[in-house]
């Protein structure tokens, strides 16, 4: 049997975030009620006029450096020509040819602790369509709300940097923290403000001619796209195996049932008949303009993850973790700067908080009571050995309820750790005696058992003992030596 | 001799278009066309050595607005025209893929 080799492209559709549209200065926002934010220009009404919005071409300037991409200096947009119910106009505008914003850039994507450089063709700027639903009585009812959002194009270099399903959703989700960083989207998928469309070709291995390609659409998940690229990978296999021939076509992804089906396109739909669009002057950027939105460029989430290891001695795995929102890492170096450990800051918040965060669907740090200096007193409590590993954890949760105090929550329930020999010892002496069979084997030398004594005294005193001080104590009153 | 369009070129610019021409209509859209075509032809014998191709003839870059959020039409406003509307969406035939 050959072995196959796949050839991923993306394109990567994401709604700035602008205050108001593309062209017109209705507000960009989602969901509420159906064409609310609509006048003359965003529904293509005769005699409207589109006046760019300075703001949203800066985000794709700011994106395209992000992207180590070429800057056209003279940028200009196109109609893109179809008929849709969707789009009002009758024509998108949009950019097409030699002169998108940004050309011919780059993005390192870290993929299973290697790096894979992921070429960038073009990203320009363009806006977004109306919705279409589709009611039960077989009509479709159109909501422009979203008509006329401007909407940033980023799309792969041919031929394709990506072989792998999960290179390609570690793409996206390198691209998508990227983007949020910048500030320009904020790529929520479910949402449709990221949208992706994988095409992909298989060929035999070491072959230079490419296959047939096809194109993936409704990929709502970054799960989604790797289940959806997979399948399509294996679909396009088993067709060459069989000795078939892939048909080139667009496919839509059914989460639900795990496989692609044939969209019906339009015979027509490729004749777009482009040219340039005669309402809208060229954009001409100027080395001033580059220069400063450059210099405002923030650190990027690579960047970020490489310094962490570095400057605070953090494992990839943690430093991943934290730079996986901007917000998630400032909050952690703000940690870190009022004085805590940051391999136990980076614990903490990986573990315990992020389960809690989780649990109660907070998505965003700062929407979390418990802030950066809580997170400081807690650890240091700690570390002080005021309070035991177990009984923080019961802490951290009451902060993150209440929002309260964390040395006050151990005060006000008690939580101080036990290290008085006396009290240990009573608490020692009383697991000894309802646990008769345990103490007997450690007697005899089975020293795991203790640790499930060390468990009985840690329940005894409300997880408040110090868990060393008993292991101590317990082998003392048993007569046996440990470590 | 001006390249010529046929009638096969013709309706397919009026499919795209949307555009049911009979037959009669069609052959006047060959003239017109073609004479316009022919006015083209007559543009390309201009000699335009040294002049850069352009997309727009004045010399004016960057006209913006400020992203700046102004009130939208009212709802009902926007719906008035629609020829068909429920729950504040337009309504429109489904398209039927060809
Ligand atoms: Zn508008």
């Amino acid at each position: 049997m050959a072995e196959w080799e796949a050839c991923i492209g993306m394109e990567v559709h994401a709604e700035l975030l602008t205050d108001s549209k593309m062209f017109c200065s209705c507000a960009n926002a989602f969901g509420g009620e159906p064409n609310t934010r609509c006048c003359p220009v965003c529904t293509g009404m005769p005699g409207s006029l589109p006046v760019m919005n300075r703001k949203a071409v800066e985000m794709v300037l700011r994106t395209a450096l992000a992207l180590n991409c070429e800057i056209s200096m003279t940028s200009i947009f196109h109609r893109k020509n179809y008929f849709y119910p969707d789009l009002p106009k009758n024509y998108q505008i949009s950019q097409y040819g030699d002169t998108p914003i940004g050309k011919r850039g780059w993005l390192d994507v870290p993929v299973d602790g290697r790096i894979v450089r992921v070429h960038i063709r073009r990203v320009h700027l363009e806006e977004d369509t109306g919705k279409l639903f589709h009611l039960p009585t077989g009509e479709s009812a159109v909501d422009y709300n979203r008509s006329g959002v401007p909407l940033m194009e980023i799309v792969t270099e041919f031929p394709p940097d990506m072989h792998t399903a999960e290179e390609a959703r570690a793409y996206l989700q390198t691209l998508r923290n990227v983007l949020v960083y910048l500030g320009v989207c904020d790529g929520r998928m479910e949402q449709g403000s990221l949208r992706c469309e994988p095409n992909l070709s298989v060929r035999p291995k070491g072959s230079d001619t490419f296959g047939v390609k096809t194109e993936l659409k409704n990929l709502n998940s970054f799960r989604a796209v790797q289940r959806g690229i997979e399948y399509e990978i294996q679909r396009h296999i088993a067709v060459l195996e069989a000795g078939g021939k892939v048909v080139q076509e667009t496919r839509g992804w059914n989460d639900e049932r795990g496989e692609s089906f044939p969209m019906r396109t339009k015979e027509y739909e490729q004749d777009y008949r482009y040219f340039p669009e005669p309402d809208l002057v060229p954009v001409q950027f100027s080395e001033e303009w580059i220069e400063q939105v450059r210099a405002s460029l923030p650190e990027l989430p690579l960047a970020k993850r490489q310094r962490f290891m570095e400057q605070y001695a953090l494992p990839e795995y943690d430093a991943t973790l934290l730079i996986e929102s901007r917000a998630t890492a400032d909050y952690f170096e703000e940690v870190v700067k009022l004085g805590a450990e940051p391999k136990a800051a980076a614990n903490w918040m990986n573990g315990d908080l992020a389960r809690l965060m989780n649990a109660a669907g907070i998505e965003d740090i700062r929407d979390c009571k418990v802030t950066p200096r809580h997170l400081r007193d807690l650890i240091g409590l700690v570390q002080k050995g005021t309070v035991t590993g177990s009984v923080a954890k019961q802490v951290l949760e009451e902060v993150f309820n209440t929002g309260a105090d964390p040395a006050q929550v151990v005060q006000a329930k008690g939580l101080t750790q036990v290290s008085d020999t006396d009290q240990l010892r009573a608490w020692v002496q009383q697991a000894i005696a309802e646990n008769p069979d345990a103490a007997e084997k450690v007697r005899n030398g089975k020293l795991q058992t203790l640790q499930f004594l060390v468990g009985q005294v840690m329940k005894l005193s409300r997880g408040r003992a110090n868990p060393n001080e008993v292991r101590r104590l317990i082998a003392e009153e048993l007569g046996v030596q440990v470590e | 001799m001006a390249q010529r369009l046929t009638l096969e070129q013709i309706a397919h610019v009026a499919r795209l278009a949307r555009l049911a021409l009979s037959e009669q209509e069609m052959r006047q859209m060959e003239k017109h066309l073609n004479n316009l075509m022919a006015q083209f032809e007559r543009l390309q014998e201009l000699d335009t050595t040294g002049v850069e191709p352009t997309a727009h003839s004045f010399p004016v870059y960057n006209v913006f607005r400020e992203d700046v959020v102004q009130p939208s039409l009212p709802q009902e406003e926007i719906l008035a025209n629609a020829p068909d509307q429920r729950d504040g969406c337009f309504t429109v035939p489904i398209i039927v893929e060809e």
